[in-house]
């Protein structure tokens, strides 16, 4: 499951002149419908029924959450997010989930999919096992508020705590602050959130006790913590080395499976950890 | 929670209890006991496995094996400081390391916390009375204590008292 990454310079890779020029020797647009259209099998992208079952819950008709099934025909190319499209467009409009960007950036439609945290857009249906239903859940361990949509707000308040932004000291420099390639990769692995939660509600110490700061806090700290540039370390290190800090990780490495990024958590907690002991000794 | 807002011109539904306790972080403690405790974990495993395995080793493998571990085989290996000092190292590590991940078990899943602090309060007690009696026996430890006993240097302590419950005389 970890293959879903693709990084922006593969994507990218295929665009450009190269391809612009096959296209103005085509003497077509991109658009242009194939001959035949979709009443030729040729090319025919497959299609498929999938059975989609979704945890529902209106809080102003329900007491408890219940399981959905939905019955669709999707096609070989349609993520689980199209699916759920399909669903609000065409079967139940009352279907309620976030979702922004649709193309795994913006991090709003992180859910459990089939028992995984997931990003609904990164997930091709073709890629699950379509023998069974499909089930949808919000992600655990933050109040749900309709259907999919949780509160995020206790993530985001670990989030704030850790104080995500720029620690300078001394005279601000007159043009820019300057670090080295090595200094810079130092941290880029946590530079990829996006802060869609799907680690920290993968984390069975969050879903028990929501004062741990979770792991998507502990990254963004991370982030700022090794940055050369930043002079604000101890403070972090000092509000993650207490109680619901980072000694409360068990290393589960749930955080890790379940980033759509692909950012090892569990290495940035580690590294946390370390810095810590460092201090100390 | 406090009384829902009513926004005037309709009628609402109650507003949802949140499942949680609303997000309030307790104080900071500004102290590195979970950096210790952590560390101590990481330590105490380890000096544990040679402990444990050396204890195991002696007791089951060496000699005539499981069938040697009697009062008399005891008594011998706790009169030697040796033996003493491993032990109550083994006590000692084990009982901390054993306690210290039940109390990261109770803070993980205790939900309220009353439960919680009920809970470690169970545990402590129940640590120190192990690690309290277990030290004492280690270092009170009479080899003449029990009459089955057969030591040259208990002899005259038994000549004097007579048998009362000799199985086999």
């Amino acid at each position: 499951m970890s293959t879903f990454e693709t990084s922006p310079s593969e994507t990218n890779a295929e665009s450009g002149p190269a391809k612009s020029a096959a296209r103005a020797a085509e003497g077509s647009g991109g658009a242009k419908p194939r001959p035949g259209g979709n009443e030729s099998k040729t090319g025919e992208i497959p299609s498929f029924d999938v059975t989609l079952r979704i945890r529902r819950y209106d809080p102003e008709a329900d007491s408890e959450p219940h399981w959905e099934d939905y019955h669709l025909t999707m096609y070989g190319t349609d993520r689980v997010l199209d699916a759920l499209h399909k669903v609000k467009w065409e079967h139940d409009g009352a279907l309620t989930f976030r979702r922004s960007c649709a193309h795994g950036v913006c991090g709003s439609d992180a859910m459990r999919i089939n028992g995984r945290n997931r990003l609904a857009c990164k997930v091709l249906l073709k890629d699950l096992n379509l023998d069974k239903p499909i089930t949808v859940e919000p992600i655990k361990g933050l109040p749900v508020e309709k259907d999919l949509v949780v509160d995020m707000e206790p993530f985001f308040a670990a989030y704030r705590e850790v104080m995500p932004f720029l620690i300078t000291k001394g005279a601000e420099p007159t043009r820019e602050r300057v670090q080295s390639q090595a200094d810079r990769e130092r941290f880029d692995d946590t530079t990829k959130c996006i802060l869609c939660a799907a680690c920290t509600s993968s984390c069975p110490v969050f879903w028990t006790d929501g004062q741990y700061f979770g792991p998507a806090a502990i990254v963004n700290a991370h982030r700022f913590i090794f940055d050369s540039r930043d002079a604000g370390s101890d403070l972090r290190l000092e509000i993650l080395n207490d109680k619901e800090g980072v000694w409360r990780c068990r290393t589960t490495f749930n955080c890790s499976e379940a980033c759509p990024r692909g950012i090892q958590v569990t290495r940035a907690i580690s590294e946390v950890k370390q810095a810590l002991i460092a201090r100390r000794m | 929670m406090s009384a829902p807002e009513q926004t005037p011109g309709g009628s609402y539904a109650p507003a949802l209890e949140t499942p949680r306790s609303p997000y309030r972080r307790s104080r900071s403690t500004h102290t590195n006991w979970e950096l210790y405790g952590w560390l101590f974990m990481r330590m105490s495993g380890v000096v544990l496995i040679v402990l444990v395995f050396g204890h195991l080793f002696v007791n089951l493998m060496t000699g005539e094996g499981i069938h040697q571990v009697n009062w008399g085989f005891v008594a011998g290996k706790w009169s030697s400081p040796f033996w003493q000092v491993w032990d109550l190292l083994m006590l000692w590590l084990a009982q901390l390391h054993g306690a210290n991940g039940v109390r990261t078990i109770i803070n993980d899943y205790a939900e309220r916390d009353g439960t919680r602090f009920w809970l470690k309060m169970a545990l402590y007690l129940a640590s120190a009375i192990v690690i309290v009696v277990g030290t004492l026996v280690i270092f009170t430890f009479d080899p003449c204590a029990d009459p089955s006993q057969t030591f040259d240097f208990c002899r005259p302590a038994i000549d004097n008292v007579p048998t009362v419950t000799s199985p086999n005389s």
